[in-house]
Formats: C-alpha cells, structure tokens, sequence
C-alpha cells in the first residue's frame, strides 16, 4: 500500500461510534385491512357451526375417553412403524437401485412400480385377504401357524402402508443420494473407505437434507393415511372415534374430535420436522436459522425498540 | 530400488474416445513429479487410474512394486475385491482441485474420519494427529470450524491434512490450487513444499510452473493422451524441445 488512509481523529483515540439511523418504518396497510377481513369471514363461519344442530359438549366429553385414546396411541404407533419400515426399506431399495448390479436394480425397480402403481387401499384388503392363498404360513423351522392367525390386523396394517410407503420412500432416497456431489464418494473411496462405508458416513448424511423434508411430509400423510386401516379392522383412532359415535348417537361429533385429533398430532410432527431439517442443515450454511422461538423474541425485541426508540 | 510409481503402455478410454494414448513413466520414492499439459489431455484421469478410481484398458500399472487394481498369478490377472482395492488406496493420498472436503464434518473431523473409520485408530490417538496436521498446515485454530466457515485456500490445506492423516507413502495432487483466488495459492504451494522436503513421493498435476521449477524433480508434459516431453524442470520449462510443449508454455508463463 502506497496512499495513506487520512484517519478521522488524532492517532490513538478511537474514531466516535456513527450514530444510528432513525426513521419511521413503512406503514402496511394492506395487512390490516386483510386481516379485518379474515377475521370477519371467521367470525360467520364459527357462528354458522356454533348454531348448527351438533352438541359441541359430547367433544370434550368424550376427547379423553379410554377407547379414543387407546386409538391415538395405535394411530401414533402404527404411523411410527410404518415409516420406520419405510425408510429402512426405501434406503435399501434405493441403494439397490443405484447399484452397479444389474439384478439388484431391477429387483428395486419391480418393487416400485408396483407398490407405487396399485392404490394402497387394496394393498392394505390384499394383505388381510391372502389366506385365501395361502391356508398355512410355514417358515420351516421358525414359525408355523394358520394363515388367520398369523396375520393380525395389526400385521396386515404395518405391512399394508409400510411396503408401500417403501416405494415412495425409495424414490426420496434416490434422489437425495444422487443430490450429492460425486466428489464427496471419490475422496471418501480415495482414503479407503468401502462402499457401504461411504454411503454411510459421507453420502446419507448429506443425501439427509434432501430427504429430510419430503419425509416429514410422508409421515404427516402417513398419519392420515392411517385411518384407512379400518379396513383391515385396526383399532386406529377413526375406527375408534366412528365406533364411540355409534354408541353414543353422536357420529358427527366424534368425526369433528377425530379431525381434532389428528390436527394435533400432525401440528406436532411439523414441529419435530422442522429441527429436524435445522439439524441436518449443519455445515451447509454459515449461520443456522432462527429457531421460531428465537424469532419470536427477536421481533418482541424490535417491536420494544420501536415504540421505545432505536436501542442498541 | 523399486519404483514407487511405473506406468507401461497405459491405455485408458471412456466409450469410444480414448484418453490415455500409451503412457510410460517411472516415479522414485521421495520424488517431486509434475504433470503439466493443456486442458483435455488426460493428466486427471492418469492420476485416478493410479489409485484405481478409474480402471485401465490395457498396459501394466503398479504402485510401489504391487499391480494397481489386479492381481498376477502366472500370466493370467485376476480383478482385486473392493475390500483389497479400497485397503491399497489407504497408503496414497488424494488432492482434488475442488478440496471435496466432507461438509458435514468439522474440519477436524474431517481429518480423523479415514483413521478412525478405516483405520480403526481410537478417537483419542486420531484426534491427537489430527491436531498436529492442522497445526502444521497453519489451521490450528480452524478445527471445530465447517468447510463452510473456511476461505478456499484454508480448505485445500485442511484436505491436505485429511491425506495425511492415513499416513500415505505416495501423495496425488490434481491441480490442487487451480480453484483458488491468486493471493491464497500461495498458502497452498508453501505446505505442498513443506512436504516435498520431508521427502514425501509426490505426485502434483499443476499450472504453477514456479513450483514445478522449483520444488520439481522432474517434469512431465503430457497432450493429447501421450507424454510428450519429460525431463528436469529446468530443461523442460526453460529449453524445451518439442514444438507442443513450446507452444504450451508460452500460452501459461
Ligand atoms: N468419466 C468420463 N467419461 C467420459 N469422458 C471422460 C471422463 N473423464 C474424462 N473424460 C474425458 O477425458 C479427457 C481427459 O480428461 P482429463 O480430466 O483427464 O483431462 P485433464 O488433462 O485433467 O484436463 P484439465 O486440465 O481440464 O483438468 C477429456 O476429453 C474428458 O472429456
Ligand atoms: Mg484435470
């Protein structure tokens, strides 16, 4: 460097901090008049309901209910399993369907066109009914029972949405595996690590953030999905809900208590989805997103600093 | 004494277009080799070749006296398993020109990762090393730090360090400061200096013919597939005899 930088106050003292801005913000008024709006819309639509011939009381009577909750705790758990099968299964068929072997590919690309290709309604029918095939299951050594038996409706639910959700889960994969550079298995493969190892530790874990999201969506359908068991005589929460509402004359109410239900239960897992995606955006950005906690306090804070002046 | 790289008639085509036209070349342990050329002219997929991340057509490779990719029983090869592939590629290190650091790790977890999970040193004697590869490339203070928080020239010295780690005999560096802004490639060159003088066999496809000059023992111009001219750094970059290699040098100096 040849020119001097002229310094703003004699040589040691520091130079005095700029004073900030102070300016009024933009006003919105678009925002108010919508939310006046909305608002109103609101209002007539609960004052339509709140009017209408349903006995609003037999909900919170019966929320807590002993069957009702009983089929919460089947609809979480057979949502948990099915897409644990899912995934598990959707990650091996995917790395099938990358494989160099030709066998393995196509095996994984049957699997998908079926499941993805036949309505998971009578997947679910097909699994109940297959003893029409099959009188006796027979694992040689392990296991032998009839066919009735064996296939609970518990079994035939899991296998039902869990195969298929197999196939949807597959194609997730696939793409957050091809999602990341081919840079990344070539170092990892250059200092020695397997092929089971790379895709282990240095591919999935970045094929992760591509997964994430569309699998949060999965297990938010998934959970909907669940109350299609029924039809495998699953005690799920809407068999649960319709069969509360048969004995108790209040069908409608108990379909508004299961919607209730699973409103809540979905509304959870958008939650976990969503640290679970901040988790898995580690080391791809500088700084992490706010958490919605954090923002909350953050816009409290600019919201003080308004009405109390430009604060530091 | 053995070499520690020796190509023989090294053919390589991807489909129809063939890349390696017929390479000879012999590397000596300890040695500074510098592979320059134009753009195309298969120096990359040389260099994968050597540690067999691409398969050759034809010729005869070996590192460190052991066929690349195959073993010999009488006069029939038979393909090495991955296992036995992969456990080669163990003792030489690999630069790439984008730094392929994992981003997911810190950065000294990126340089632990191989040891431990290759290795299978423990956390405590991997990190221990580790520490000191960092400290070494001058990122001492970087450890805990994302590829994501580090300048390109920081990058390329902790992908150095990850090399190292698994404590290889032969180092390949693919154009290792071709990414990099002008003022961090020197940052770069000085560790791969440092190195070449602790005696590391090296193996370095550059652009940077002061380095080449320099720290080079030898210098080979590759085009079009074949080798065209080798020789010492001082004779080839300064008197060279071939028309291409001429033509070549005055594009770069
Ligand atoms: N996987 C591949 N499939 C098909 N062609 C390839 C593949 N890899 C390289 N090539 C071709 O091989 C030729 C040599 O490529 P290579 O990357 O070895 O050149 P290079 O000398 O390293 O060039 P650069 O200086 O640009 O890196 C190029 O024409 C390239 O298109
Ligand atoms: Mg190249």
């Amino acid at each position: 460097m040849t020119t001097k930088i002229e310094k703003a106050g004699p040589v040691g003292t520091p130079p005095p901090a700029p004073e900030n801005i102070k300016a009024i913000p933009v006003r919105h008024y678009g925002r108010w008049v919508a939310a006046v709006i909305t608002i109103a819309l609101l209002a007539l639509l609960i004052s339509a309901f709140a009017r209408g011939d349903v006995n609003w009381g037999a909900i919170p009577d019966y929320f807590f209910d002993g069957e009702v909750l009983k089929g919460v705790r089947n609809t979480v758990w057979i949502t948990i399993l099915s897409m644990v099968l899912g995934v598990a299964l959707g990650i091996v068929l995917a790395v099938m369907r990358l494989s160099k072997n030709p066998v393995t590919a196509s095996i994984a690309w049957g699997y998908i066109w079926f499941f993805r290709g036949t309505p998971v309604y009578v997947q679910l029918l097909v699994w109940f009914n297959l003893g029409l095939v099959f009188d006796y299951i027979n694992i040689m050594p392990i296991y032998k029972d009839e066919w009735s038996d064996f296939m609970t409706p518990f079994l035939a639910a899991l296998l039902g949405l869990g195969l298929n959700e197999a196939a949807y889960m597959a194609e997730i994969c696939r793409a957050g595996i091809q999602s990341v550079d081919e840079g990344q298995s070539e170092a990892a493969q250059a200092l020695g690590m397997s092929h089971a190892k790379t895709l282990r530790r240095v591919v999935l874990p970045q094929a992760m953030r591509v997964i994430v999201p569309p699998t949060g969506n999965e297990f938010i359908n998934m959970l909907k999905t669940t109350s299609l068991v029924i039809a495998v005589q699953y005690w799920d929460l809407l068999q649960a809900t319709s069969e509360v509402g048969q004995n108790s004359g209040a069908t409608a109410e108990m379909l508004f208590l299961a919607a209730a239900w699973y409103l809540i239960l979905t509304s959870v897992l958008s939650v976990g989805q969503y640290y679970l995606e901040r988790y898995y955006a580690r080391g791809s950005s500088r700084s992490l997103p706010a958490t919605p906690l954090q923002r909350v306090r953050a816009n409290l804070l600019s919201f003080s600093n308004r009405s109390g002046g430009v604060g530091a | 004494m053995t070499a520690m790289v020796k190509a023989e008639g090294v053919h390589k085509s991807f489909g129809p277009v063939q890349v390696l036209k017929g390479i000879d070349l012999e590397v000596a342990p300890r040695e500074v080799f510098c592979l320059i050329g134009p753009s195309g002219s298969g120096k990359s997929t040389f260099l994968r070749c050597i540690n067999h991340l691409e398969k050759i057509n034809s010729g005869r490779l070996y590192v460190d006296g052991d066929l690349v990719g195959y073993r010999q029983k009488g006069d029939k090869l038979y393909e090495l398993k991955d296992r036995e592939v992969a456990e080669k590629r163990r003792d030489i290190g690999m630069v790439f020109q984008r730094f392929n650091l994992f981003p997911h790790m810190t950065a000294l977890e990126n340089v632990i990762e191989a040891p431990v999970q290759v290795k299978r040193e423990t956390k405590a004697v991997a990190r221990e090393r580790a520490l000191r590869l960092l400290d070494r490339v001058g990122l001492g203070d970087k450890a805990g730090n994302y590829p994501s928080q580090l300048s390109g020239g920081q990058q390329q010295r902790v992908a150095i360090a990850r090399a190292l780690a698994m404590e290889p005999k032969l180092m390949l560096f693919d154009e290792p400061t071709s990414a990099l802004d002008p003022e961090l490639v020197g940052e770069v060159l000085d560790v791969m200096r440092g190195l070449a003088e602790e005696g590391m066999t090296m193996i370095v496809v550059t652009h940077e013919m002061g380095f080449a000059r320099e720290v080079g023992d030898s210098v080979v111009f590759m085009d079009d597939g074949v080798v065209v001219e080798s020789g010492q750094p001082r004779e080839v970059l300064t008197n060279p005899r071939h028309e291409r290699t001429k033509s070549f040098l005055s594009k770069v100096l």
